[in-house]
């Protein structure tokens, strides 16, 4: 299953190590990242395949946005069929 | 190149978090005709055992898609054949066992309404329709979170003005027995016109005879997602204005297919309709009332009002039917008095009154709901309140409908608190000048024409 990571959050040291870090641990594979600074605020976007995760999805949501609340980040995992239906014909 | 358009990303994001994106309901539709028993306690029993066998699923996977898509799945509901059919097989005179049944099969599944304690009675009453209608005030006030409906008009029929005048008696007397929450349990009943069968939406939710055994129908939401989007249109032409409502009801309306369509999967329940409605809450920023605001109008309920609410009502249908394979309900703009934080600063101003409230139920979805009245209003005038919005139901060939709560005790200038989705309701006046003699005529009004269209 594939599926959106959003982070989004003040600039700081280490975001991206941190997100991926929890990912790995949770045999989480990141197909694709894409990252800004927009006005101020650092956002990263990441495409990955959940398939192989040892969680249920709704616990990995939950691990992910606990972990950026630690941060002071916010942290979505969303399944990628949300962002396809809303946005292609 | 990313393999996703970030903008696109942070918009749902943005919508979601900060715009009140949500799915307003995902409601399992029920058929009880099988349950029909001449033992009132077996036909309960039956109700029972078959709402809480068939939805024994239906919140995990509601809770389930709302962690995987992130999107918040709002309430999950159920509706069932309208129980007149159901109960008249059972020898009872009083129908209040079934809504306690209904009921006990909410707190179950643990689903947040349940829908259909309802009776069609648009152009005559059965013994049985009679009967659950006289057991609406205790069926409505004995239990929790049992909605009610009676519909009494149709295109077709034309209005049962029995039924309207037995409906005003009715409200008063539920509002009597709810006194000590404001009359609460009027915001549970609903008076139709052109009621339809697969509505998804509270009060008036009923699973119609001509649907199946089950159905999953969903409701979307979004004012504040409309109300976003025009803020960035500020000026322009009102051509601008019906495109950008489009595509927002385009992806909100896609986003609702999505959800039925896995719900529908994981349950292994028919997918019935998404109703294409833009449902208000009183949360700031999730306002109809704002929208309206936002095309120009300094309150809602001056001039101006009604045009608006046509334009977006229409804009919205227009975006959602493309994004659905199947479009049912009552799809359109709702505007609930109580639970629309916009309407109830209007109405608190004066500008907004129950007349001009009528005029705009002329273009939009439902009718005059959520709105309270003063305590003392008589069940004559809550009945020829009924009558006029039947009327335009009628004529138009739409569905209207009638959620009043006469608030025992209380005066124009109060204000009632429900609390939750249903808000808080300013006490609104009505016409003091009476609407006896006609109510008490009785009768049909007869069917109207459907050619000679002026």
């Amino acid at each position: 299953m594939r599926a959106i990571v959003t982070v989004i959050g003040k600039d700081q040291v280490g975001i991206i190590a941190a997100v991926c870090a929890l990912l790995s641990e949770h045999k989480v594979n990141v197909l694709d990242i894409s990252q800004t600074i927009l006005q101020e605020y650092f956002t990263m976007i990441m495409l990955v395949d959940a398939s192989q995760t040892d969680l249920p999805f709704a616990g990995l949501v939950k691990t992910l946005e606990e972990a950026g609340q630690e941060r002071g980040l916010v942290i979505h995992a969303q399944r990628e069929d949300i962002f396809n239906a809303m946005h292609r014909i | 190149m990313p393999m996703f358009n970030q903008n696109e990303i942070l918009d749902t994001i943005h919508m979601i978090d900060q715009q009140h994106l949500d799915v307003r309901t995902i409601t399992m539709g029920i058929n009880l005709l099988e349950c029909c028993d001449s033992d009132p306690k077996v036909a309960c029993r039956k109700i029972y055992d078959k709402i809480t066998c068939s939805a024994k699923d239906l919140v995990k996977v509601g809770e389930d898609i709302e962690a995987e898509f992130g999107i918040p799945i709002v309430n999950k509901r159920i509706s069932v054949t309208p129980m007149a059919l159901v109960a008249g097989a059972s020898q009872t005179e009083d129908y209040t066992p079934f809504a306690v049944a209904l009921d006990r099969a909410r707190a179950e599944t643990g689903v947040n309404f349940i829908g259909g304690f309802s009776a069609l009675v648009q152009k005559g009453m059965t013994p049985a329709d009679e009967r659950l209608i006289h057991s609406i005030p205790s069926a409505l006030s004995e239990t929790e979170l049992v909605c009610g409906s009676v519909n009494v008009g149709s295109t077709k029929a034309g209005i049962n003005m029995d039924a309207v005048a037995l409906m005003g008696r009715t409200i008063k007397e539920l509002a009597a027995r709810t006194a000590d929450k404001d009359g609460f349990g009027c915001a549970k009943l609903v008076v139709f016109c052109n009621a339809v069968e697969d509505n998804p939406f509270m009060a008036g939710a009923f699973h119609g005879v001509s649907e199946g055994d089950r159905v999953i129908n969903v409701g979307v939401s979004g004012p504040g997602v409309v109300y976003h989007a025009l803020q960035s249109v500020k000026g322009q032409s009102f051509d601008v204005v019906a495109e950008t409502v489009k595509k927002t009801a385009f992806r909100i309306t896609r986003m609702g297919q999505l959800v039925a369509q896995e719900a529908s999967a994981r349950l292994g329940v028919p997918f019935g309709i998404v109703d294409l409605s833009l449902a208000p809450t009183p949360a700031v920023g999730d306002s109809v009332a704002r929208i309206l605001e936002e095309m120009g109008l300094e309150t809602c309920g001056t001039h101006g009002t009604t045009a608006a609410l046509a334009l977006l009502n229409d804009a919205v249908k227009k975006g959602g039917v493309m994004a659905s394979s199947h479009v049912g309900g009552l799809s359109g703009a709702f505007i609930p008095v109580s639970e629309d934080e916009g309407m109830i600063a209007a109405a608190q101003k004066g500008t907004l009154c129950l007349d001009k409230l009528e005029a705009m139920t002329c273009v939009c979805s439902v009718g005059l709901d959520m709105i309270a009245v003063p305590g003392d209003t008589s069940a004559e005038t809550l009945s020829a309140i009924i009558a006029d919005e039947a009327a335009i139901g009628m004529v138009n060939a739409k569905t209207t409908a009638v959620r009043l709560i006469p608030a025992p005790g209380k005066r124009v200038g109060d204000t009632v608190e429900f609390g939750g989705l249903l808000g808080s309701a300013p006490i609104m006046p009505v016409h003091p000048e009476s609407a006896v003699d006609f109510v008490r005529r009785g009768g049909r009004i007869p069917a109207p024409m459907q050619s000679l269209k002026n």
